[in-house]
């Protein structure tokens, strides 16, 4: 295209006016710096795509997909954050691609994105999550309390069943589980069952109905040991569970009750085990 | 790990790809628990200027030992060795906050870069967390408790006590310093901050599953519970504050600030 003879220097005028209205509600060219490769190999390959206002990561990394990049591997289902299939590290924050806006990402430098670095790479942005799916069958089950009533229905009051629901927003994205320098950089699976699983063990363990006792393995083959409280997990959560204060710590001092307190263990003996 | 599986590389010390200012958070608790431990070695072992007037410094409070109006008792026994008085009590402080919840997971990125950060790599290969000695020893936490929970009545008694000034014939009168203010100040944020200990919360009613027909401990945990949501918060604000009294009194004690008298 050129421009006007009459009007020298309107088009770009005009060109530089679009392009900052552009920016300003993100169109334009953004840069990606994509991990490819397979079995814990490979690189980051550089690609450039046409991006509009309200895009998340997950529809530039499909667009790249389409157009540049068919045999790209990545993950996802829902889109809406809620089936926990997108789970990537986005520009080295463990991240849904499927909720983070490139708008909050800083236009000027690439946006990168990577596999979780806890579980087992496959190809490209996809790792093997199988892991934690054999975790969840080790931890003791739900374990009511007799019935209440005649009619075999239980009694609840609302308010004790509310410190759980909490525990069961959690869409097993394993953000938490990849952020946990335990597993992420440690990689103790075979002695420590990460976040999500002491989540898990939390929401059956306070749970007004349930009469189990999972504290020793808990401590002994769950490892709640190795969590030293940094927190990353609860702030990787994309379902913003307060997983540190309200799940781990509670369980690590229902642990201490169990096996690290003698004076307590003592007032037990004097008075009798508390109610549940 | 199990299986034989292969993961991505392990980053090296400090590697990541994140773009923010990760390191902010543990070198602003490095340099703000580094200065405080400095200073509070430092006031310990002075074994002097630590009251004025009515105020005590926090600490030397309580204060077991000494001719001072503000001891408990007149002489030391003799077993004793000579040392200053707050080696004597700062041990229960110190452990109640090295072993506290938030605090491990701030020192143990800030001092131990276990992690320096999140998504950040490590220095070190092995771990051990808080399995085994020497960490495990931080499950003594609610012990450390009971003490810090004694020490807030004794602070609030020494508060109190900063509102009585005595004239030149001995009587006490009541009046309003800086200090005063200053010394209640402490108490409530230090109170903020031990009544929002993850423990308190576990052992008002957290250790229960059903609170049902338990209104007192009901309403006792959702109290803690609501002071845990800001426990960062209070931790920072009280350990700030407990060593600016220090200073206040101290700075009083030597001549170099006037405490101002408000009533």
């Amino acid at each position: 295209m050129t421009a006007p003879a009459s009007a020298p220097g309107a088009v770009d005028a005009y060109t530089a006016a679009q392009a900052v209205q552009d920016a300003s509600v993100g169109h334009g060219a953004r840069s990606f710096r994509l991990w490819r490769g397979a079995d814990g190999s490979g690189a980051f390959t550089d690609y450039t795509t046409e991006v509009n206002e309200g895009m998340v990561v997950l529809d530039a990394v499909q667009q790249i997909q389409a157009e540049q990049a068919n045999d790209l591997a990545v993950r996802w289902n829902c889109k809406a954050g809620k089936c926990g299939s997108c789970s990537a590290e986005i520009n080295g924050k463990p991240k849904l691609m499927c909720m983070t806006r490139l708008d909050d990402l800083p236009a000027d430098e690439p946006v990168t994105v990577e596999p979780m670095r806890a579980f087992p790479h496959v190809r490209d942005l996809v790792t093997d999550v199988s892991w934690n799916f054999r975790v969840k069958p080790r931890i003791q089950p739900f374990t009511p309390r007799a019935p209440d009533a005649p009619d075999g229905t239980w009694r609840i009051d609302q308010r004790d069943v509310e410190r759980v629901q909490e525990f069961r927003k959690c869409i097993e994205c394993f953000l938490c589980q990849d952020v946990c320098h335990v597993l992420r950089d440690h990689h103790l699976h075979d002695e420590f069952i990460g976040p999500r699983f002491l989540v898990y063990a939390a929401a059956l363990e306070m749970h007004p109905l349930d009469v189990a006792d999972r504290r020793s393995e808990l401590k002994e083959d769950f490892g709640i040991g190795y969590c030293n409280i940094t927190k990353c997990c609860t702030k990787v959560c994309p379902e913003h569970i307060t997983i540190t204060d309200n799940a781990i710590i509670p369980l690590k001092e229902r642990v201490v009750d169990r096996h690290f307190d003698p004076l307590g263990a003592l007032v037990r003996l004097v008075r009798g085990p508390r109610k549940p | 790990m199990a299986h034989g599986v292969v993961q991505l590389t392990r980053r090296r010390f400090g590697e990541t790809m994140r773009r923010d200012a990760w390191w902010l958070p543990p070198l602003g608790a490095f340099v703000v628990l580094s200065s405080f431990l400095v200073y509070a070695t430092w006031a310990a072992f002075q074994n002097a200027n630590y009251e004025y007037g009515p105020y005590l410094s926090p600490f030397y409070s309580p204060l077991l030992f000494g001719p001072s109006p503000h001891a408990w008792f007149r002489s030391a026994p003799a077993w004793l060795p000579a040392i200053s008085p707050a080696l004597l009590i700062l041990p229960f402080p110190a452990g109640f906050r090295f072993t506290c919840y938030y605090y491990r997971g701030t020192y143990y990125k800030a001092f131990w870069a276990d992690p320096p950060g999140c998504a950040v790599g490590e220095p070190r290969t092995t771990y051990r967390g808080e399995r085994k000695l020497p960490l495990v020893i931080q499950n003594v936490h609610r012990y450390f408790l009971y003490f810090a929970i004694a020490f807030l009545f004794i602070l609030a008694s020494d508060a109190w006590k900063g509102y009585w000034f005595a004239d030149a014939s001995g009587a006490k009168h009541f009046g309003i310093g800086i200090g005063s203010l200053v010394l209640t100040m402490n108490v409530v944020l230090l109170s903020g901050y031990t009544l929002g200990c993850h423990s308190l919360r576990h052992l008002v009613g957290g250790y229960l599953d059903r609170m049902a027909g338990r209104p007192v401990r009901r309403t006792t945990y959702a109290c803690v519970s609501c002071l845990n949501r800001g426990h960062m918060n209070w931790a920072w604000a009280s350990l700030f504050w407990v060593a600016f009294t220090d200073v206040y009194v101290r700075l009083c004690a030597m001549g170099i600030w006037h405490d101002w008298r408000l009533v």
